[in-house]
């Protein structure tokens, strides 16, 4: 079973991705900041992870940069999944080491796709 | 309902476009005729079928065609037929073309132009092996309402998420607001036109791979057949077709055989070794 883990300072957002991502099979861990998400990703590593941008504490940017210089943080597959959706932000993902982009609104049809497209389906 | 205009409808719907509307389908009738109908300033379905019963040429019938059609379609479907195109049928393609430096591809119902736009993705990623060559992408549909969308090349932030990676979103399309328009380098790259599937398709030359993909599973068994045979009238002797996943040629003709490289993936039966076939 590959991990996911969930990235969102929603909680409703956390439940509806939990809720997609097990149904498609994944073992999912929550974080509600980039600093949580980081802190978990240093006791383990998912296959993947579903990231918000804009969290109190530690942002979605912020932390993508941290995972992908800590040993091993080139691993996990990350999709963004935001509201965010001009090209500027996509780009500046793209750049620092995202995988995939969901633009929100989401359903389980894009996660689905997304994640075929990337390999973890 | 009245199943008065059901014949109708359903021998007028199978002429013009080869659509198979069964007995069990009739609630679809209702569900997209009525908005149809109240759009066009008719009190009922009934009201509006009446005025084609009396001249079939009205152009109603090609707004009831077109709502009765199902236009789905997604970049990349399948994700498969674009990865042989890559592997095999391009490098295929540049060998055995090098004479003429050319090849045709005709997507053969497009709807909304997803499908040869990503061809065309494709072969603008990989155009630094096409120095000098003129690759083709002919796509066409019955319906004028898709061709228009597809040649705008504009779509929706749902639609650009259903199967593009979005290296190639940033890449090849610009904002506009709430939807993303494909950039003119990649529009440019295809010839849209109408055609019926039900005409001869010699008038649009022959071509070296076909995508038939998901809309024989619309028509009845004889209008498939003869869609069939009259696409292997224009596929090149090496060319390929593909079909829909859940497709196939079998019981339909003897014309097309399945190669190994993928499912829905079809060469001349009597040809030589297909453009698949390396
Ligand atoms: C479901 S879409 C398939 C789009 C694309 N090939 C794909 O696989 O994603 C089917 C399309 O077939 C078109 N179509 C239906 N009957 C046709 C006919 N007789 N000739 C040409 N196109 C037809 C419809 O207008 C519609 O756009």
């Amino acid at each position: 079973m590959k991990s996911c883990l969930i990235v969102d300072d929603s909680k409703v957002i956390r439940m509806v991705a939990k809720k997609i991502l097990e149904d498609l099979e994944f073992q999912t861990v929550e974080a509600a900041d980039g600093q949580q998400a980081l802190d978990a990703c240093k006791e383990v590593m998912p296959d993947a992870v579903l990231l918000d941008w804009n969290m109190p504490v530690m942002s979605g940017i912020e932390y993508l940069r941290a995972l992908r210089v800590l040993p091993g943080g080139d691993a996990p597959i990350v999709v963004f999944c935001t509201t965010e959706n001009d090209i500027e932000h996509i780009q500046e993902a793209i750049e620092a080491g995202a995988n995939e982009y969901i633009m929100k609104p989401f359903d389980s049809e894009i996660i689905q796709a997304k994640f075929t497209q990337v390999g973890l389906l | 309902m009245p199943s008065g205009y059901f014949d109708f409808i359903r021998d007028f719907l199978k002429e013009h476009s080869g659509l198979v509307v069964t007995p069990d389908k009739m609630y679809l009738l209702e569900t997209r005729l009525n908005p149809l109908a109240r759009k066009l300033g008719y009190s009922s379905i009934d009201e509006m079928i009446g005025v084609l019963q009396n001249n079939p040429n009205d152009p109603i019938g090609i707004d009831v065609s077109e709502a009765m059609n199902t236009h789905e379609s997604l970049f990349f479907r399948d994700n498969a037929p674009f990865e042989l195109f890559k592997t095999t049928l391009l490098p295929e393609l540049l060998k055995r073309r090098a004479d003429k430096r050319k090849f045709r591809v005709w997507c053969a119902a497009c709807s909304s132009g997803q499908e040869p736009y990503s061809l065309a993705m494709v072969l603008d990623e990989l155009s630094g092996k096409l120095g000098g060559w003129r690759p083709e992408i002919v796509a066409t549909d019955i319906s004028k309402s898709v061709l228009q969308r597809a040649a705008n090349g504009l779509y929706s932030q749902f639609e650009v998420q259903r199967g593009l990676p979005v290296q190639l979103l940033v890449k090849y399309f610009t904002q506009k607001d709430e939807n993303w328009r494909l950039n003119d380098n990649i529009r440019n790259m295809i010839t849209f036109r109408e055609f019926n599937l039900l005409d001869d398709p010699k008038v649009l030359g022959t071509f070296d791979i076909i995508m038939c993909r998901n809309v024989l599973i619309y028509f009845d068994i004889a209008t498939k057949s003869r869609v069939l045979g009259s696409i292997s009238r224009v596929l090149a002797d090496d060319g390929v077709l593909f079909l829909g996943s859940a497709e196939s040629t079998m019981g339909l003709t003897e014309e097309f055989w399945p190669v190994k490289a993928g499912r829905g993936v079809y060469k001349h039966t009597n040809g030589p070794a297909s453009i698949a076939e390396p």
